[in-house]
């Protein structure tokens, strides 16, 4: 009897997380939990940065030039103040990495959220609209599609920055980044969203909907949406990865974050100048933090998708 | 097969126009082009004179049509920071861009493909998980990030080659080259394999999961019963038909290399087409962002449609289907 009524008992949250698929198929690799866990322990170093970081880059009154170009402190003439070593201005590195990478996850999620939500509207207008919008919205991404991204975000970013040239580099840098990062990236959430909305359009609970006389808008946002946002959910993970690497990339060409508030990218460009001088450790340590953040959120975008993806178990 | 190929070029045509109207759009409405052209004391009657010569006071429709008979003619307009036409600047620089992306491709190609059939054959060897695990480093890795790392060991650290510019070039007519010269070839080495990097893994897992897929197949099984010789199943048969998705990819990549070579060219300070556009970002010189556009969008038509022209040359399949459309 007690075994029968424990058994009808709904499962908790976290009982059902533990026994699912996906759980399952997590604890059976060490890469993807090693993979979690930096990506986690990242992420947090990022979040509490003003908390965890030994010094404030930003701070001006802090530094000291007399410190400036001091090496990490396992070499000779290291000072165990600034554990990696310091950049030409004194700013501490570890400090710099950990606001830097701050800079480049918020631009990435940004950037990410603005493609999703864009490509996800123009792919259930398309999708469930169908004729003339849908032709026109998806000859525009045929078109975009042959571009490769790096590219439309430069041409993006040229663009905007001259259109609004007046406006203030260091406010806007974050803005039109992630405006030309968003923008380059929303075609394939659109391709995928409008397939799968073909699919649910004519289906009953559509029809049903339809019947009772609910406005398209209504019917897009609230019945067929939840049911496309499976594979989203992917591609958002895998984008993440990319949408660092290209804020890297542009911040690196010297058209992305300016050195005032350095993104990870804009690091490695400073430390670039210094390659040449015997400073390595200014270019080395945002470059390994860029990436091995960019791998195990890359590792776990690759298992994601193979985990939700039934065909291949 | 005309039906087929008429059909191409009409979309590749379609293509065209609308990047045409999205490098006119930018050309004509971003920045006043009178207010680049002109200095702070030209007087208002001087500048509506001027706007008169340039035909901006034109309807728009034959503002566009101006432009693009212009730009087919290879006009592509003046550069605001050099003072010099579009044209001649681009013609100058790509020499330096097509030779870094024809032996990144080669490099590419070379190590991608028999480094996929190693890896597609010998699953569980050491070497494969070692090539493995390059691959995935190489995908992970941004294009600056492998450069910059590559500068550091082998200009920097041991001295071996060059970490900028193309070293000696050979003027041979309006094509400047850096082939001809040992300074030349040594400076080639390391930004083509910073751009080749990416593009070879690519081809490699491509190789891998197709060589792995085909060797599944019956018409193999049944090449083995035949008593065929590994060598003569594994590459007259299997690695052959794996190379039409190659292809495919390795022609689309082409276009991908031209536009990562924006990052290579400047890691490595080369002199190529990507550096000028770079800077004609940084400096907001839309002719030179204008033509860029124009000039990448008709590479990539250009190679789109002569990679399906070779699909239809390679797999008689689809002569078949082209014909009944």
């Amino acid at each position: 009897m007690t075994m029968d009524s424990e058994r009808l008992k709904p499962p908790g949250l976290w009982a059902r997380v533990f026994d699912s698929d996906i759980w399952y198929s997590f604890t059976r690799s060490k890469v993807i939990m090693a993979a979690a866990i930096v990506t986690l322990l990242i992420f947090l170093g990022a979040l509490f940065a003003p908390l965890i970081a030994p010094h404030d880059p930003f701070d001006m009154a802090s530094l000291y030039l007399m410190d400036s170009l001091t090496p990490p402190m396992w070499e000779a003439g290291g000072n165990p103040v600034y554990p990696l070593g310091t950049d030409d201005q004194g700013r501490d590195i570890l400090s710099a990495i950990l606001y830097g990478s701050r800079i480049s996850l918020a631009v990435g999620f940004a950037s990410v959220a603005f493609a999703a939500i864009l490509g996800i509207s123009l792919g259930l207008l398309a999708g469930y609209m169908g004729g003339r919008v849908d032709s026109i919205i998806m000859r525009i991404a045929d078109v975009q599609l042959t571009f490769p991204s790096i590219l439309i975000a430069l041409l993006i970013d040229g663009s905007v920055r001259s259109i609004f040239g007046g406006i203030d580099r260091e406010q806007s840098a974050f803005y039109v980044l992630v405006f030309s990062i968003g923008l380059s990236f929303w075609v394939q959430y659109a391709r995928t969203v409008r397939s799968s909305t073909l699919v649910e359009k004519d289906k009953e609970y559509v029809q049903a909907a339809r019947l009772i006389g609910l406005h398209p808008l209504r019917i897009m946002a609230s019945h067929v949406l939840p049911n496309v946002m499976g594979p989203v959910l992917v591609i958002a993970t895998i984008n993440l990865a990319l949408a660092i690497i290209t804020e890297a990339t542009l911040s690196f060409l010297g058209v992305g974050i300016p050195s005032t508030q350095p993104s990870l990218g804009t690091l490695i460009r400073i430390g670039n100048d210094f390659l040449f001088s015997g400073e390595w450790w200014i270019a080395a340590f945002p470059g390994a933090a860029l990436a091995i953040l960019v791998l195990a959120v890359n590792l776990l975008g690759d298992w994601l998708r193979d985990a939700l993806n039934p065909r291949l178990r | 097969m005309l039906a087929f190929i008429i059909r191409r070029l009409v979309q590749s045509v379609v293509v065209m126009l609308v990047v045409s109207l999205i490098a006119f759009v930018m050309f004509r409405f971003i920045g006043d082009p009178v207010d680049q052209m002109v200095g702070l004391e030209t007087t208002v009657q001087e500048r509506e004179l001027l706007r008169q010569q340039l035909g901006l006071n034109d309807p728009l429709p034959v503002q566009f049509w101006h432009f693009v008979s212009k730009a087919a003619q290879g006009d592509l307009g003046v550069s605001y920071q050099f003072k010099r036409p579009v044209a001649d600047l681009i013609g100058s620089r790509l020499p330096a861009t097509l030779e870094l992306s024809f032996v990144s491709a080669l490099f590419a190609l070379l190590m991608g493909i028999p480094m996929g059939v190693y890896t597609a054959l010998n699953r569980e060897s050491v070497l494969s998980k070692l090539f493995l695990t390059i691959s995935l480093i190489g995908i992970s890795l941004p294009t600056f990030l492998i450069g910059i790392l590559l500068i550091f060991v082998f200009s920097v650290y041991l001295q071996w080659l060059p970490s900028f510019g193309r070293g000696k070039v050979v003027d041979l007519g309006w094509w400047s080259t850096g082939f001809l010269t040992v300074s030349g070839l040594k400076a080639l080495i390391l930004p083509s394999i910073t751009l080749g990097l990416f593009q070879m893994t690519l081809i490699m897992r491509l190789v891998r999961s197709e060589m792995m897929e085909v060797l599944r197949t019956d018409f193999i099984k049944f090449a083995r019963a035949r008593g065929l010789t590994n060598r003569a199943v594994n590459f007259g048969h299997a690695l052959k038909n794996t190379m039409i998705p190659v292809i495919t990819i390795t022609g689309l990549q082409m276009g991908a290399i031209i536009a990562f070579a924006i990052i290579t060219e400047t890691v490595f300070q080369w002199p190529g087409m990507g550096l000028l556009f770079l800077q004609a970002v940084q400096n907001v010189d839309i002719p030179i962002m204008a033509a860029y556009l124009l000039l990448i969008a008709l590479l990539f038509v250009i190679i789109n449609l002569i990679v399906d022209l070779l699909y239809v040359m390679v797999d008689p399949r689809i002569r078949i289907e082209g014909a009944e459309a």
